[in-house]
């Protein structure tokens, strides 16, 4: 009988050997494909039952979690939602996560492989373990003044630290409720999701660093200014021909200066005359001296074509290639294919003011868990080398001489040296374009680089830009 | 009584080193385990839900006390009933226990229920149950004189729940009594007995079934008169669970009934048999029976809409049970930390579902584990126990439990079709509790005899008491016997002399009469 009884035995290995394959196979190999199920309601309730840490700017939390009564425990809030919408994005049961709710979901939900300590001291204990909080680099002062200056029209600003690359201010508008998303009231968020979503202006869309990107116009000068400046062959001191109207070659269509303006004035000028009243027709002939990749080359210098995550996700900024010479003249003044955010514009300032050096712009300040220990913090990392200090200093002076004598007057702050560019972009034969100042100051410390932006502006109206970056600047200073 | 530290040096450890090693008697490992036992089993309670220090303190003492108290009474009774049974098998059981109560409380935290309350108060039924087996059970053969009406209790108890007015239909399936407010399964308690009838049948009749039959080709087949009780014990468990139309317990019969013929007999080509029956048995339930057939439909088809979303017997359970245990994945949720009330059942037939979830597969891995540990030191005492009933027995037992886990995991995790059992010692529910505790006091009881040195060299004072008490009690129950044999005989006799002289005064009247 032991015989069997033995056999018995080895029956019953074999039975929970068998078992615990069907186990490993479920919770180990199957777990993320059942986890993405769409029965799997498990998913959302877990997350929503976290108690999620919290989204902070300058130690106010922008977005929090706060227990509901409802099917999950815990919904998400926030504060000054328009404000930060393009930041935040939101946390929606319905919608998913969009903005650092998803780019550092991870983090806030206790999730990351850096929290694993915490998860386990908290499943040790009993204790709910919660996510991390988030501080952004934003200031808050600055983002409200920025959202509040957008007053709901179409555009966007970026404000930058040179020296670092934190992200001090972004903005969007118009811009959206979050709350509204992340209500636990179903009907209600898709109701909101589809009127957003049909909206022509489109609100859910951050114009800062994704969107339908700009045309940079003007602000692209800078780029050529530089190139210029790094070929050799131009010096603040060389002549430019300065035509009211540039043919250009193998086509009928000329290119004009800006028919009324100071650069009518002359007919010949220096790179200081063109960049403070920014003449198209020197920069149209620098370029197309040049070639092609050159201009191409400084535009990478500075960012364009490279992606980045801020973390959210940065659509990158394009300069075209195979240009003929009227396509390189017309993309020299910013405009046919040449297709940039704000950010990227900002970048390009910022540059400038850190005497060449782009440091890699960055949304986070640090993430801590939520016994507060520091589990990430800010390091300041360069992005490249975009141009040399010397270039990078003339090209200040030349943006400093445009805001003290040249079109971008309206940026100035008394007591200080700013340097600006303005930019108009027209969009296609709509009569509207794009309009944008970008600039830093103090031009000789810079603490903030800016890139504003409105989108349809009426041909011949002047738009709020400079006045805008002013305000900032000034607050930036005058505290 | 001296104390378990003496055992080791009791002279009999090293004069017998000739025979079979002699096990040591091994309380204060039992003990030292019941610690380790009590802090995982109460220590879950605590964790499973933290703010109770506040809000409901009650149950943790509660559960604390039952535990403790409960496995540390069983303890007592080891000691002096059955000093050598297994260490091993009291402090698994109570780790279980306690985790299934923790599980259950957890779970009513969620869903506003009170069924934890329940199982405190069966585990402190059911281990009194089981002290109570071990003090009156002195010597587990015993049982043996019960092997047919054991057969009549289980019909009996398989019958109540279809009688009118007693039974009870819950979901679909007539398993349980009502008595005032409690609902009891019988079948729980059936299964002990019969196992118990199987184990003293077939080691009673095994040599004749072995030997007794025809051979077919290579196959020696029993003759039916020898199996006819045991077919008549299979037919009407299977007969009665088909008419409760509880699947889960008739594979667990049938199961019991293949297992316990092949410990009795060896012989692999009746258990193909078996499962051939097996077959032909699933293939004209489902063919007959609406349920069976929709539960073949969820297992096979689980992910298919229609049927995850059909209203009866639908897949949901199961989808449901797999997305929670996916989601413990390997460290889990943490206990207190899941979602297990998403799954229906959770807190009984589902409960595996609810640790996977909420322990990962790390810890759902460890439970097996302490399952099959208990398997195997039931498979252990039926090795060493010296008697045949006591093999069979021990091994049964085992049996069922290896096949009760195996439904039940093997159901939750597509193994095989979903059928509804409790997983022992964890799953809410009075009945498979108490009949649990009873199968472990069986188990101990048995492991004891398995253990128990045979005495070969000199003996200490303890044991040459032991012994003799055994001889006095076998001596005058072999007396006893002897008394009641004479009387016997000598009332036959006199009847017979009776029968005779009337027969004699009957004859003489008749030849005087001839005469």
């Amino acid at each position: 009988m032991n015989r069997a009884i033995r056999h018995m035995w080895i029956a019953a290995v074999a039975i929970f050997a068998v078992l615990l394959l069907a186990l490993t196979s479920i919770m180990f190999f199957q777990q993320r494909s059942l986890a993405a199920d769409p029965w799997n309601t498990r998913t959302l309730y877990q997350q929503f039952g976290k108690d999620r840490g919290p989204i902070l700017a300058g130690g106010q939390e922008v977005a929090r979690s706060v227990p509901t009564d409802g099917d999950y425990a815990y919904q998400r809030e926030y504060t000054d939602g328009a404000a930060y919408a393009p930041l935040t994005g939101y946390f929606s049961p319905i919608h998913g996560a969009t903005g650092l709710e998803n780019a550092m979901g991870e983090q806030l939900s206790g999730d990351s492989d850096s929290q694993f300590y915490d998860r386990f001291m908290a499943t040790l204990s009993g204790n709910q373990p919660s996510g991390a909080s988030v501080e952004m680099t934003v200031d808050p002062e600055l983002q409200d003044l920025a959202y509040n200056l957008l007053d709901g029209r179409k555009g966007s600003i970026v404000a930058l630290e040179p020296s670092t690359g934190r992200v001090l201010a972004m903005a969007s508008s118009p811009s959206f409720d979050p709350n509204a998303l992340a209500s636990h009231d179903s009907a209600g968020v898709i109701e909101a999701s589809q009127r957003l979503n049909a909206d022509p202006n489109q609100p859910m869309s951050n114009r800062a660093i994704a969107g339908s990107l700009y045309s940079p116009g003007s602000t692209f000068k800078i780029i050529d200014t530089v190139a210029a400046l790094e070929s050799g062959e131009y010096t603040t001191d060389t002549i430019i021909p300065n035509p009211q109207d540039l043919e250009l070659p193998n086509t009928s269509t000329t290119l004009p200066n800006y028919v009324g303006g100071t650069c009518a004035s002359r007919t010949q000028a220096d790179l200081e005359f063109a960049l403070a009243n920014s003449c198209n027709t020197p920069f149209a002939q620098i370029a197309m001296d040049l070639g092609q990749d050159r201009i191409s080359e400084t535009a990478e210098n500075f960012g364009y074509g490279q992606e980045l995550s801020i973390p959210l996700a940065v659509t990158p900024s394009s300069f075209p290639t195979d240009l003929d010479d009227a396509s390189l003249a017309m993309s020299a003044i910013g405009q046919y294919d040449v297709r940039s955010t704000p950010l990227q514009v900002a970048m390009i300032s910022s540059a400038i003011a850190n005497d060449g050096v782009l440091m890699r712009p960055q949304l986070i300040q640090e993430v801590r868990s939520s016994d507060l220990s520091v589990i990430d913090s800010f390091r300041a990392q360069q992005m490249q080398r975009s141009t040399s200090a010397d270039v990078a200093n003339t090209v200040t002076d030349l943006m400093v001489s445009s805001v003290d004598d040249g079109i971008a007057r309206g940026a100035q702050v008394p007591g200080y040296s700013v340097a600006g560019k303005t930019g108009t972009a027209e969009i296609g034969s709509s009569g509207t374009s794009s309009s944008w100042f970008t600039g830093f100051a103090p031009a000789d410390n810079p603490q903030i680089a800016i890139a504003v932006v409105y989108d349809d502006i009426p041909a011949g109206q002047t738009s709020d830009a400079t006045s805008n970056a002013q305000q900032i600047f000034e607050a930036v200073l005058n505290r | 009584m001296t104390t378990p530290a003496a055992a080791p040096t009791a002279p009999t450890a090293g004069s017998s080193a000739s025979s079979a090693p002699v096990q040591r008697r091994r309380r204060l490992t039992e003990l030292l385990l019941l610690v380790v036992a009590w802090t995982i089993g109460i220590g879950a309670n605590i964790l499973v839900d933290p703010e109770q220090a506040s809000s409901e303190p009650a149950h943790v003492y509660r559960s604390a006390a039952v535990l403790i108290g409960g496995s540390l009474l069983l303890h007592l009774v080891l000691w002096f009933r059955a000093r050598y049974a297994d260490p091993y098998i009291l402090p698994i059981v109570v780790t279980l226990n306690g985790l299934g109560i923790a599980m259950i409380h957890r779970i009513d935290l969620l869903m506003d229920s009170s069924a934890g309350t329940n199982q405190v108060l069966w585990t402190a039924i059911g281990i009194t149950a089981a002290a109570l087996v071990l003090l009156f059970l002195r010597d587990h053969r015993r049982l043996r004189q019960f092997t047919y009406i054991s057969l009549v209790v289980s019909a009996l108890l398989l019958v109540l729940p279809l009688l009118p007015g007693l039974g009870t239909e819950i979901n679909g399936a007539r398993i349980w009594i009502s008595i005032g407010a409690r609902t009891f399964q019988p079948g729980e308690i059936a299964k002990i007995t019969l196992a118990i009838f199987f184990a003293g049948y077939l080691s009673t009749n095994r040599d004749v079934i072995l030997l007794a039959g025809p051979k077919v080709g290579p196959v020696r087949l029993p003759r039916f008169r020898d199996l006819a009780p045991m077919f008549a014990a299979w037919l009407v468990s299977i007969g009665v669970l088909v008419f409760q139309r509880d699947l889960g317990t008739a594979i667990l019969f049938f199961g019991l009934f293949v297992a316990m013929i092949y410990l009795a007999t060896g012989r692999l080509s009746w258990i193909v048999l078996g499962l051939l029956f097996v077959a032909a048995g699933g293939v004209v339930a489902s063919q007959t029976f609406g349920h069976v057939a929709a539960r073949l439909d969820a297992w096979w088809h689980a992910f298919d809409p229609a049927i995850y979303d059909a209203p009866v017997g639908g897949s949901r359970q199961i989808v449901q049970g797999i997305f929670g245990m996916a989601s413990g994945g390997l460290f889990g949720q943490g206990l207190g930390q899941g979602r297990p009330d998403l799954v229906s059942y959770s807190n009984s037939d589902m409960i595996i579902t609810a640790f996977g979830e909420e322990l990962g597969l790390i810890g759902l891995s460890a439970i097996l584990l302490m399952f099959f540990l208990l398997i195997s030191r039931g498979f252990r005492a039926a090795l060493g126990t010296p008697d045949g009933f006591g093999k069979l027995l021990a091994g049964g037992l085992a049996s069922i439990m290896v096949i009760q886990l195996f439904v039940v995991i093997g159901g939750v995790t597509r193994v095989i079709p979903l059928t509804g059992l409790t997983t022992p010692f964890m799953s809410a529910g009075g009945s498979s509790l108490l009949s649990n505790w009873i199968v472990a006091a069986l188990l101990l009881a048995i492991s004891h005899s398995a253990r128990r040195p045979v005495v070969t060299g000199p003996a200490s004072a303890e044991d040459i008491a032991e012994f003799e008490a055994h001889e006095r009690e076998e001596q005058e129950r072999a007396e006893l016997h002897e008394t009641e044999r004479a009387e016997r005989a000598e009332r036959r006799r006199q009847r017979q002399q009776a029968a005779e002289a009337r027969k004699a005064t009957a004859e003489s009247k008749s030849s005087e009469a001839q005469s």
